[in-house]
Protein backbone atom coordinates (compact mmCIF):
# COMPACT_ATOMS: atom_id res chain seq x y z
CA UNK A 1 0.00 0.00 0.00
CA UNK A 2 1.18 3.47 -0.86
CA UNK A 3 1.92 6.02 1.75
CA UNK A 4 -1.31 7.95 2.11
CA UNK A 5 -0.30 10.56 4.65
CA UNK A 6 1.20 13.80 3.39
CA UNK A 7 3.85 15.87 5.18
CA UNK A 8 1.18 17.83 6.98
CA UNK A 9 -0.50 14.75 8.38
CA UNK A 10 -3.66 15.03 6.25
CA UNK A 11 -4.55 11.93 4.28
CA UNK A 12 -4.53 11.82 0.52
CA UNK A 13 -7.90 10.72 -0.83
CA UNK A 14 -6.85 10.68 -4.48
CA UNK A 15 -3.46 9.50 -5.63
CA UNK A 16 -2.46 9.29 -9.27
CA UNK A 17 0.86 7.50 -9.75
CA UNK A 18 2.60 7.77 -13.09
CA UNK A 19 -0.60 7.66 -15.08
CA UNK A 20 -0.74 8.22 -18.82
CA UNK A 21 -3.40 7.73 -21.43
CA UNK A 22 -3.17 6.74 -25.07
CA UNK A 23 -5.92 6.49 -27.61
CA UNK A 24 -5.66 4.40 -30.77
CA UNK A 25 -3.06 1.86 -31.83
CA UNK A 26 0.13 1.79 -33.91
CA UNK A 27 0.54 4.76 -36.22
CA UNK A 28 -2.70 6.31 -34.97
CA UNK A 29 -1.59 6.13 -31.38
CA UNK A 30 -2.12 9.42 -29.71
CA UNK A 31 -0.89 10.29 -26.27
CA UNK A 32 -3.31 12.52 -24.40
CA UNK A 33 -1.81 12.47 -20.92
CA UNK A 34 1.75 11.66 -20.12
CA UNK A 35 3.14 10.46 -16.82
CA UNK A 36 1.32 12.40 -14.23
CA UNK A 37 1.54 12.23 -10.47
CA UNK A 38 -1.09 13.98 -8.46
CA UNK A 39 -2.26 13.73 -4.87
CA UNK A 40 -5.33 15.40 -3.49
CA UNK A 41 -5.83 15.79 0.25
CA UNK A 42 -9.02 15.34 2.16
CA UNK A 43 -11.36 18.34 1.89
CA UNK A 44 -8.96 20.14 -0.39
CA UNK A 45 -10.21 22.29 -3.28
CA UNK A 46 -7.90 21.54 -6.19
CA UNK A 47 -8.29 23.30 -9.50
CA UNK A 48 -6.94 21.73 -12.66
CA UNK A 49 -6.14 24.57 -15.03
CA UNK A 50 -5.50 24.00 -18.70
CA UNK A 51 -6.74 25.05 -22.12
CA UNK A 52 -9.34 23.10 -24.10
CA UNK A 53 -8.27 19.66 -25.35
CA UNK A 54 -5.55 19.35 -22.73
CA UNK A 55 -6.77 16.04 -21.38
CA UNK A 56 -8.41 17.44 -18.25
CA UNK A 57 -11.68 15.60 -18.79
CA UNK A 58 -9.75 12.42 -19.60
CA UNK A 59 -8.01 12.71 -16.24
CA UNK A 60 -11.38 13.08 -14.52
CA UNK A 61 -12.93 10.16 -16.36
CA UNK A 62 -10.03 8.00 -15.23
CA UNK A 63 -10.36 9.11 -11.60
CA UNK A 64 -14.09 8.40 -11.82
CA UNK A 65 -13.40 4.94 -13.21
CA UNK A 66 -15.12 5.57 -16.54
CA UNK A 67 -11.83 5.00 -18.37
CA UNK A 68 -8.69 3.09 -17.51
CA UNK A 69 -5.26 4.72 -17.55
CA UNK A 70 -2.91 3.20 -20.14
CA UNK A 71 -0.10 3.12 -17.60
CA UNK A 72 0.12 3.86 -13.89
CA UNK A 73 -2.38 3.54 -11.09
CA UNK A 74 -5.06 5.65 -9.46
CA UNK A 75 -6.03 5.15 -5.84
CA UNK A 76 -9.12 6.57 -4.21
CA UNK A 77 -9.16 6.20 -0.43
CA UNK A 78 -6.22 3.87 -0.80
CA UNK A 79 -8.02 1.45 -3.11
CA UNK A 80 -7.14 1.14 -6.77
CA UNK A 81 -9.83 2.46 -9.10
CA UNK A 82 -11.27 -0.35 -11.23
CA UNK A 83 -14.67 1.04 -12.19
CA UNK A 84 -17.24 3.70 -11.33
CA UNK A 85 -17.48 4.33 -7.62
CA UNK A 86 -20.33 6.18 -5.90
CA UNK A 87 -17.76 7.69 -3.52
CA UNK A 88 -17.11 10.07 -6.39
CA UNK A 89 -19.70 12.62 -7.46
CA UNK A 90 -19.30 13.87 -11.00
CA UNK A 91 -20.70 17.14 -12.33
CA UNK A 92 -20.32 17.17 -16.08
CA UNK A 93 -19.45 20.06 -18.35
CA UNK A 94 -22.72 19.90 -20.22
CA UNK A 95 -26.01 19.92 -18.46
CA UNK A 96 -26.77 16.30 -17.83
CA UNK A 97 -30.10 16.51 -16.06
CA UNK A 98 -32.57 13.94 -17.24
CA UNK A 99 -35.16 15.95 -19.17
CA UNK A 100 -38.00 13.55 -18.29
CA UNK A 101 -37.39 13.88 -14.56
CA UNK A 102 -38.29 16.81 -12.33
CA UNK A 103 -35.67 18.60 -10.23
CA UNK A 104 -36.62 16.44 -7.25
CA UNK A 105 -36.47 13.22 -9.26
CA UNK A 106 -33.09 14.19 -10.68
CA UNK A 107 -31.60 14.99 -7.28
CA UNK A 108 -32.91 11.86 -5.56
CA UNK A 109 -31.54 9.61 -8.31
CA UNK A 110 -28.38 8.58 -6.46
CA UNK A 111 -30.06 7.53 -3.20
CA UNK A 112 -32.85 5.87 -5.20
CA UNK A 113 -30.33 3.72 -7.08
CA UNK A 114 -28.83 2.75 -3.72
CA UNK A 115 -32.26 1.58 -2.58
CA UNK A 116 -32.87 4.33 -0.02
CA UNK A 117 -36.56 4.56 0.96
CA UNK A 118 -38.72 7.26 -0.52
CA UNK A 119 -39.19 9.39 2.59
CA UNK A 120 -35.54 9.36 3.53
CA UNK A 121 -34.27 10.12 0.03
CA UNK A 122 -36.81 12.91 -0.44
CA UNK A 123 -35.62 14.54 2.79
CA UNK A 124 -32.03 14.29 1.73
CA UNK A 125 -32.75 15.61 -1.78
CA UNK A 126 -34.77 18.47 -0.30
CA UNK A 127 -31.86 19.42 1.95
CA UNK A 128 -29.50 19.74 -1.01
CA UNK A 129 -32.10 21.47 -3.20
CA UNK A 130 -32.41 24.05 -0.44
CA UNK A 131 -28.64 24.21 -0.08
CA UNK A 132 -28.17 25.16 -3.73
CA UNK A 133 -30.98 27.70 -3.42
CA UNK A 134 -33.65 26.01 -5.52
CA UNK A 135 -36.42 25.48 -3.00
CA UNK A 136 -39.72 25.98 -4.77
CA UNK A 137 -38.42 24.40 -8.00
CA UNK A 138 -38.71 20.76 -6.92
CA UNK A 139 -41.41 19.95 -9.48
CA UNK A 140 -39.94 21.94 -12.37
CA UNK A 141 -38.57 20.13 -15.40
CA UNK A 142 -35.04 20.97 -16.58
CA UNK A 143 -36.27 22.75 -19.71
CA UNK A 144 -37.99 25.28 -17.44
CA UNK A 145 -34.70 26.22 -15.74
CA UNK A 146 -31.92 28.63 -16.72
CA UNK A 147 -28.38 27.41 -17.34
CA UNK A 148 -27.18 28.43 -13.87
CA UNK A 149 -30.13 26.72 -12.21
CA UNK A 150 -29.47 23.53 -14.18
CA UNK A 151 -25.92 23.41 -12.88
CA UNK A 152 -27.21 24.02 -9.35
CA UNK A 153 -29.40 20.96 -9.76
CA UNK A 154 -26.38 19.05 -11.09
CA UNK A 155 -24.42 20.00 -7.97
CA UNK A 156 -27.31 19.09 -5.65
CA UNK A 157 -27.67 15.77 -7.44
CA UNK A 158 -23.98 14.98 -6.99
CA UNK A 159 -24.12 15.92 -3.28
CA UNK A 160 -27.26 13.88 -2.63
CA UNK A 161 -25.37 10.72 -3.55
CA UNK A 162 -23.11 11.21 -0.48
CA UNK A 163 -19.85 11.45 -2.35
CA UNK A 164 -16.58 12.01 -0.49
CA UNK A 165 -15.05 13.47 -3.60
CA UNK A 166 -16.61 15.85 -6.09
CA UNK A 167 -15.27 16.10 -9.61
CA UNK A 168 -16.51 19.21 -11.34
CA UNK A 169 -15.63 19.26 -15.03
CA UNK A 170 -15.88 22.87 -16.25
CA UNK A 171 -19.30 23.13 -14.66
CA UNK A 172 -19.69 26.81 -15.44
CA UNK A 173 -18.19 26.78 -18.94
CA UNK A 174 -21.54 27.31 -20.64
CA UNK A 175 -22.79 30.10 -18.41
CA UNK A 176 -22.65 33.80 -19.18
CA UNK A 177 -19.93 35.79 -17.40
CA UNK A 178 -22.16 37.22 -14.70
CA UNK A 179 -23.91 34.00 -13.80
CA UNK A 180 -20.53 32.34 -13.79
CA UNK A 181 -19.12 34.69 -11.11
CA UNK A 182 -22.26 34.20 -9.05
CA UNK A 183 -21.95 30.43 -9.33
CA UNK A 184 -18.27 30.56 -8.34
CA UNK A 185 -19.32 32.29 -5.12
CA UNK A 186 -22.11 29.78 -4.68
CA UNK A 187 -19.90 26.73 -5.07
CA UNK A 188 -17.60 28.09 -2.33
CA UNK A 189 -20.56 28.81 -0.08
CA UNK A 190 -21.84 25.25 -0.60
CA UNK A 191 -18.40 23.78 -0.11
CA UNK A 192 -17.86 25.72 3.16
CA UNK A 193 -21.18 24.31 4.40
CA UNK A 194 -20.69 20.76 3.11
CA UNK A 195 -16.95 20.14 2.99
CA UNK A 196 -15.88 17.56 0.47
CA UNK A 197 -12.73 16.95 -1.46
CA UNK A 198 -13.23 18.91 -4.67
CA UNK A 199 -11.39 18.69 -7.97
CA UNK A 200 -12.48 21.40 -10.35
CA UNK A 201 -11.47 21.70 -13.99
CA UNK A 202 -11.38 25.06 -15.70
CA UNK A 203 -9.64 26.97 -18.46
CA UNK A 204 -10.27 30.27 -16.71
CA UNK A 205 -7.40 31.70 -14.63
CA UNK A 206 -9.57 34.02 -12.54
CA UNK A 207 -11.90 31.17 -11.70
CA UNK A 208 -8.94 29.00 -10.73
CA UNK A 209 -7.46 31.60 -8.34
CA UNK A 210 -10.85 32.51 -6.93
CA UNK A 211 -11.67 28.91 -6.03
CA UNK A 212 -8.61 26.77 -5.45
CA UNK A 213 -6.48 25.86 -2.47
CA UNK A 214 -4.10 24.56 -5.08
CA UNK A 215 -3.92 25.11 -8.79
CA UNK A 216 -2.51 22.34 -10.94
CA UNK A 217 -1.49 23.82 -14.23
CA UNK A 218 -1.33 21.58 -17.28
CA UNK A 219 0.82 21.92 -20.37
CA UNK A 220 -1.04 23.66 -23.19
CA UNK A 221 -0.38 21.02 -25.83
CA UNK A 222 -0.80 17.28 -26.10
CA UNK A 223 0.32 15.11 -24.53
CA UNK A 224 -0.68 16.93 -21.43
CA UNK A 225 1.65 16.96 -18.45
CA UNK A 226 1.65 18.76 -15.20
CA UNK A 227 3.49 22.03 -15.63
CA UNK A 228 3.39 23.66 -12.25
CA UNK A 229 1.47 23.63 -9.00
CA UNK A 230 0.53 26.84 -7.22
CA UNK A 231 -0.51 27.02 -3.61
CA UNK A 232 -3.04 29.77 -3.23
CA UNK A 233 -2.73 31.14 0.31
CA UNK A 234 -5.11 34.06 -0.11
CA UNK A 235 -7.93 34.19 2.46
CA UNK A 236 -11.51 33.63 1.26
CA UNK A 237 -13.64 35.27 0.06
CA UNK A 238 -11.13 36.36 -2.50
CA UNK A 239 -11.31 39.63 -4.33
CA UNK A 240 -10.61 39.73 -8.05
CA UNK A 241 -9.07 43.19 -7.64
CA UNK A 242 -6.94 42.41 -4.60
CA UNK A 243 -3.24 43.11 -5.21
CA UNK A 244 -2.09 39.62 -4.18
CA UNK A 245 -4.80 38.13 -6.47
CA UNK A 246 -3.55 40.18 -9.39
CA UNK A 247 0.09 39.31 -8.72
CA UNK A 248 -0.69 35.60 -8.74
CA UNK A 249 -2.79 36.08 -11.83
CA UNK A 250 0.12 37.75 -13.56
CA UNK A 251 2.49 35.00 -12.52
CA UNK A 252 0.20 32.28 -13.87
CA UNK A 253 -0.57 34.21 -17.02
CA UNK A 254 3.17 34.52 -17.66
CA UNK A 255 3.43 30.72 -17.58
CA UNK A 256 0.73 30.00 -20.06
CA UNK A 257 -0.46 30.57 -23.54
CA UNK A 258 -3.98 30.89 -22.18
CA UNK A 259 -3.79 34.64 -21.80
CA UNK A 260 -5.59 36.58 -24.43
CA UNK B 1 -50.24 41.20 -38.54
CA UNK B 2 -48.73 40.18 -41.88
CA UNK B 3 -48.43 36.63 -40.57
CA UNK B 4 -52.10 36.66 -39.53
CA UNK B 5 -53.24 37.92 -42.89
CA UNK B 6 -51.23 35.26 -44.65
CA UNK B 7 -52.76 32.54 -42.47
CA UNK B 8 -56.26 33.87 -43.12
CA UNK B 9 -55.56 33.92 -46.86
CA UNK B 10 -54.29 30.33 -46.72
CA UNK B 11 -57.46 29.22 -44.92
CA UNK B 12 -59.69 30.90 -47.48
CA UNK B 13 -57.71 29.30 -50.31
CA UNK B 14 -58.02 25.82 -48.82
CA UNK B 15 -61.80 26.19 -48.52
CA UNK B 16 -61.95 27.44 -52.12
CA UNK B 17 -59.86 24.51 -53.32
CA UNK B 18 -62.01 21.86 -51.60
CA UNK B 19 -65.28 23.44 -52.73
CA UNK B 20 -63.97 23.73 -56.29
CA UNK B 21 -62.89 20.10 -56.30
CA UNK B 22 -66.33 18.82 -55.25
CA UNK B 23 -68.16 21.24 -57.52
CA UNK B 24 -65.96 20.31 -60.48
CA UNK B 25 -66.38 16.63 -59.68
CA UNK B 26 -70.19 17.01 -59.50
CA UNK B 27 -70.25 18.93 -62.82
CA UNK B 28 -67.98 16.45 -64.60
CA UNK B 29 -70.47 13.70 -63.73
CA UNK B 30 -73.63 15.80 -64.32
CA UNK B 31 -72.54 16.85 -67.80
CA UNK B 32 -71.55 13.31 -68.69
CA UNK B 33 -67.87 14.23 -69.34
CA UNK B 34 -67.01 11.09 -67.41
CA UNK B 35 -69.74 8.42 -67.66
CA UNK B 36 -71.64 7.79 -64.44
CA UNK B 37 -70.82 4.09 -64.70
CA UNK B 38 -67.15 4.93 -64.03
CA UNK B 39 -67.44 7.81 -61.59
CA UNK B 40 -70.11 8.57 -59.03
CA UNK B 41 -70.89 12.19 -58.17
CA UNK B 42 -70.35 13.51 -54.62
CA UNK B 43 -74.14 13.65 -54.28
CA UNK B 44 -74.44 9.96 -55.09
CA UNK B 45 -71.67 9.13 -52.62
CA UNK B 46 -73.49 11.00 -49.86
CA UNK B 47 -76.74 9.25 -50.79
CA UNK B 48 -74.94 5.93 -50.66
CA UNK B 49 -73.50 6.88 -47.26
CA UNK B 50 -76.97 7.60 -45.88
CA UNK B 51 -78.37 4.43 -47.42
CA UNK B 52 -75.56 2.26 -46.04
CA UNK B 53 -76.03 3.56 -42.49
CA UNK B 54 -79.12 1.41 -42.11
CA UNK B 55 -79.12 -1.01 -45.09
CA UNK B 56 -77.09 -4.19 -45.31
CA UNK B 57 -77.74 -4.64 -49.05
CA UNK B 58 -76.18 -5.13 -51.52
CA UNK B 59 -72.94 -6.22 -49.80
CA UNK B 60 -74.30 -7.95 -46.73
CA UNK B 61 -73.54 -5.54 -43.89
CA UNK B 62 -74.29 -1.97 -42.81
CA UNK B 63 -71.50 0.61 -42.93
CA UNK B 64 -70.95 0.52 -39.17
CA UNK B 65 -70.21 -3.20 -39.28
CA UNK B 66 -67.63 -2.71 -42.04
CA UNK B 67 -65.90 0.04 -40.07
CA UNK B 68 -65.92 -1.96 -36.85
CA UNK B 69 -64.63 -5.09 -38.57
CA UNK B 70 -61.75 -3.19 -40.09
CA UNK B 71 -61.01 -1.42 -36.81
CA UNK B 72 -61.06 -4.64 -34.87
CA UNK B 73 -58.66 -6.32 -37.28
CA UNK B 74 -56.39 -3.30 -37.47
CA UNK B 75 -56.24 -2.62 -33.75
CA UNK B 76 -55.69 -6.28 -32.83
CA UNK B 77 -52.79 -6.60 -35.25
CA UNK B 78 -51.45 -3.19 -34.33
CA UNK B 79 -51.51 -3.84 -30.58
CA UNK B 80 -49.79 -7.19 -31.08
CA UNK B 81 -47.14 -5.39 -33.12
CA UNK B 82 -46.58 -2.88 -30.30
CA UNK B 83 -46.51 -5.48 -27.56
CA UNK B 84 -43.91 -7.55 -29.37
CA UNK B 85 -42.10 -4.93 -31.46
CA UNK B 86 -41.38 -2.24 -28.86
CA UNK B 87 -39.80 -4.48 -26.20
CA UNK B 88 -37.87 -6.31 -28.90
CA UNK B 89 -36.56 -3.07 -30.42
CA UNK B 90 -35.67 -1.59 -27.04
CA UNK B 91 -33.83 -4.73 -26.00
CA UNK B 92 -32.03 -4.87 -29.36
CA UNK B 93 -30.83 -1.32 -28.74
CA UNK B 94 -29.27 -2.05 -25.36
CA UNK B 95 -28.40 -5.73 -24.98
CA UNK B 96 -25.66 -6.92 -27.30
CA UNK B 97 -26.88 -10.52 -27.18
CA UNK B 98 -30.38 -9.58 -28.32
CA UNK B 99 -29.03 -7.34 -31.06
CA UNK B 100 -26.67 -10.05 -32.27
CA UNK B 101 -29.35 -12.73 -32.34
CA UNK B 102 -32.44 -10.85 -33.46
CA UNK B 103 -31.10 -8.25 -35.83
CA UNK B 104 -29.90 -10.51 -38.69
CA UNK B 105 -33.27 -12.30 -38.84
CA UNK B 106 -35.09 -9.01 -38.65
CA UNK B 107 -32.96 -7.46 -41.39
CA UNK B 108 -33.59 -10.50 -43.58
CA UNK B 109 -37.37 -10.31 -43.28
CA UNK B 110 -37.62 -6.53 -43.36
CA UNK B 111 -37.24 -5.98 -47.15
CA UNK B 112 -40.28 -8.21 -47.88
CA UNK B 113 -43.28 -5.91 -48.24
CA UNK B 114 -46.02 -6.95 -45.79
CA UNK B 115 -48.61 -7.35 -48.57
CA UNK B 116 -46.39 -10.09 -50.03
CA UNK B 117 -47.34 -12.15 -46.98
CA UNK B 118 -51.05 -12.08 -47.90
CA UNK B 119 -51.15 -15.34 -49.93
CA UNK B 120 -49.29 -17.25 -47.21
CA UNK B 121 -51.52 -15.70 -44.56
CA UNK B 122 -54.60 -16.92 -46.43
CA UNK B 123 -53.06 -20.43 -46.63
CA UNK B 124 -52.37 -20.46 -42.95
CA UNK B 125 -55.29 -18.62 -41.45
CA UNK B 126 -58.03 -18.40 -44.09
CA UNK B 127 -59.91 -15.22 -44.83
CA UNK B 128 -61.15 -14.60 -41.28
CA UNK B 129 -59.79 -12.35 -38.56
CA UNK B 130 -56.55 -14.26 -37.88
CA UNK B 131 -55.12 -13.90 -41.40
CA UNK B 132 -55.62 -10.17 -41.52
CA UNK B 133 -54.35 -9.69 -37.99
CA UNK B 134 -51.19 -11.49 -39.07
CA UNK B 135 -50.68 -9.18 -42.06
CA UNK B 136 -51.23 -6.09 -39.97
CA UNK B 137 -48.98 -7.39 -37.24
CA UNK B 138 -46.22 -8.00 -39.79
CA UNK B 139 -46.57 -4.48 -41.23
CA UNK B 140 -46.71 -2.72 -37.88
CA UNK B 141 -43.90 -4.71 -36.34
CA UNK B 142 -41.13 -3.29 -38.53
CA UNK B 143 -41.49 0.41 -37.64
CA UNK B 144 -42.05 -0.46 -33.97
CA UNK B 145 -38.82 -2.42 -33.79
CA UNK B 146 -36.74 0.02 -35.82
CA UNK B 147 -37.81 3.15 -33.98
CA UNK B 148 -37.43 1.60 -30.54
CA UNK B 149 -34.02 0.28 -31.51
CA UNK B 150 -32.81 3.61 -32.89
CA UNK B 151 -34.36 5.46 -29.95
CA UNK B 152 -32.27 3.50 -27.47
CA UNK B 153 -29.15 3.78 -29.62
CA UNK B 154 -29.61 7.55 -29.70
CA UNK B 155 -29.55 7.89 -25.90
CA UNK B 156 -27.14 10.68 -25.04
CA UNK B 157 -23.92 8.89 -24.01
CA UNK B 158 -23.31 11.49 -21.31
CA UNK B 159 -26.54 10.34 -19.59
CA UNK B 160 -25.24 6.79 -19.56
CA UNK B 161 -21.84 7.81 -18.16
CA UNK B 162 -23.60 9.97 -15.65
CA UNK B 163 -25.70 7.06 -14.43
CA UNK B 164 -22.61 4.85 -14.23
CA UNK B 165 -20.89 7.28 -11.89
CA UNK B 166 -23.94 6.89 -9.65
CA UNK B 167 -23.40 3.16 -9.61
CA UNK B 168 -26.42 2.28 -11.75
CA UNK B 169 -26.46 -1.27 -13.07
CA UNK B 170 -26.86 -2.15 -16.73
CA UNK B 171 -30.52 -2.97 -16.21
CA UNK B 172 -31.17 0.26 -14.27
CA UNK B 173 -29.57 2.32 -17.02
CA UNK B 174 -31.75 0.57 -19.59
CA UNK B 175 -34.92 1.00 -17.55
CA UNK B 176 -34.44 4.49 -16.13
CA UNK B 177 -32.47 6.22 -18.88
CA UNK B 178 -32.60 4.50 -22.25
CA UNK B 179 -36.33 3.80 -22.26
CA UNK B 180 -37.53 7.29 -21.27
CA UNK B 181 -35.08 8.92 -23.63
CA UNK B 182 -36.25 6.64 -26.47
CA UNK B 183 -39.95 7.40 -25.92
CA UNK B 184 -40.32 10.18 -28.50
CA UNK B 185 -38.78 7.94 -31.16
CA UNK B 186 -41.00 5.05 -30.08
CA UNK B 187 -44.08 7.20 -30.55
CA UNK B 188 -42.84 8.28 -33.95
CA UNK B 189 -42.71 4.56 -34.72
CA UNK B 190 -46.29 4.11 -33.53
CA UNK B 191 -47.51 6.66 -36.04
CA UNK B 192 -45.56 5.06 -38.89
CA UNK B 193 -46.73 1.61 -37.79
CA UNK B 194 -50.32 2.78 -37.78
CA UNK B 195 -50.09 4.06 -41.34
CA UNK B 196 -48.43 0.81 -42.41
CA UNK B 197 -51.03 -1.33 -40.61
CA UNK B 198 -53.97 0.52 -42.07
CA UNK B 199 -52.53 0.24 -45.59
CA UNK B 200 -51.92 -3.47 -45.14
CA UNK B 201 -55.41 -3.99 -43.75
CA UNK B 202 -57.11 -2.53 -46.81
CA UNK B 203 -54.85 -4.53 -49.11
CA UNK B 204 -55.67 -7.71 -47.20
CA UNK B 205 -59.41 -7.03 -47.25
CA UNK B 206 -59.37 -6.28 -50.96
CA UNK B 207 -58.09 -9.79 -51.56
CA UNK B 208 -59.76 -11.88 -48.90
CA UNK B 209 -62.66 -10.82 -46.71
CA UNK B 210 -66.40 -11.01 -46.18
CA UNK B 211 -66.79 -7.77 -44.28
CA UNK B 212 -64.67 -4.68 -43.71
CA UNK B 213 -64.00 -1.48 -45.60
CA UNK B 214 -61.69 -3.15 -48.11
CA UNK B 215 -64.43 -5.69 -48.79
CA UNK B 216 -66.95 -2.87 -49.28
CA UNK B 217 -64.64 -1.40 -51.94
CA UNK B 218 -64.23 -4.78 -53.65
CA UNK B 219 -68.00 -5.35 -53.66
CA UNK B 220 -68.46 -1.92 -55.20
CA UNK B 221 -66.20 -2.98 -58.04
CA UNK B 222 -67.95 -6.34 -58.51
CA UNK B 223 -71.40 -4.72 -58.47
CA UNK B 224 -70.22 -1.89 -60.77
CA UNK B 225 -71.15 0.68 -58.15
CA UNK B 226 -68.57 3.49 -58.17
CA UNK B 227 -70.47 5.32 -55.38
CA UNK B 228 -69.84 2.37 -53.09
CA UNK B 229 -66.15 2.23 -54.02
CA UNK B 230 -65.64 5.91 -53.28
CA UNK B 231 -67.61 5.70 -50.03
CA UNK B 232 -65.32 2.85 -48.93
CA UNK B 233 -62.21 4.84 -49.83
CA UNK B 234 -63.41 7.86 -47.92
CA UNK B 235 -64.27 5.84 -44.84
CA UNK B 236 -60.78 4.26 -44.90
CA UNK B 237 -59.19 7.71 -44.98
CA UNK B 238 -61.42 9.18 -42.32
CA UNK B 239 -60.99 6.31 -39.87
CA UNK B 240 -57.20 6.41 -40.36
CA UNK B 241 -57.11 10.12 -39.57
CA UNK B 242 -59.15 9.65 -36.40
CA UNK B 243 -56.89 6.89 -35.04
CA UNK B 244 -53.85 9.04 -35.86
CA UNK B 245 -55.25 11.91 -33.83
CA UNK B 246 -55.97 9.64 -30.85
CA UNK B 247 -52.39 8.29 -30.83
CA UNK B 248 -51.04 11.81 -31.08
CA UNK B 249 -53.07 12.79 -28.00
CA UNK B 250 -51.79 9.82 -26.01
CA UNK B 251 -48.23 10.65 -27.02
CA UNK B 252 -48.54 14.26 -25.85
CA UNK B 253 -49.76 13.03 -22.47
CA UNK B 254 -47.04 10.45 -22.00
CA UNK B 255 -43.95 12.31 -23.09
CA UNK B 256 -44.55 15.56 -21.23
CA UNK B 257 -41.25 17.16 -20.39
CA UNK B 258 -39.17 14.97 -22.66
CA UNK B 259 -36.82 16.51 -25.22
CA UNK B 260 -37.87 20.06 -24.82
Amino acid sequence: MENRIGNDGIKNVIECKGISKYFGEGANKKEVLSTMDLSVKENEFVVILGPGQSGKSTLFRMIAGLEKPSTGHIYVNGKEVTGPNPVIGYVFQRYTLFPWKTVMENVEMGPKLKGVGKKERREKAQYFINLVGLNGFEDAYPHQLSGGMKQRVGIARAYANDPEIMLLDEPFGQLDAQTRILMEQEILRIWEKEKRTVCFVTNNIDEAIFLGDRIVMLEGKLPSKMKKIYNVDLPRPRDFTDLAFLELREEITGETELAL
Amino acid sequence: MGENKKNMFLKVLSVVSIVALFLGWQLVVDFGIVPNTLLASPKQVIEMFIYKISNANPDGAVLWVHVMTSLQEALTGYLLALVIGIPLGLAMGWFVVVEGLARPIFEMIRPIPPVAWIPLAIFWFGIGLAGKVFIIWASGLVPCVINSFVGVKMTNPVFIKMAKTYGATDWEIFKDICIPSALPMVFGGLQVALAASWTALVAAELIAADTGLGFLITMGRRLLKPDMIILGMMMVGLTGVIIGIIIDKIEKRLVAGVNK
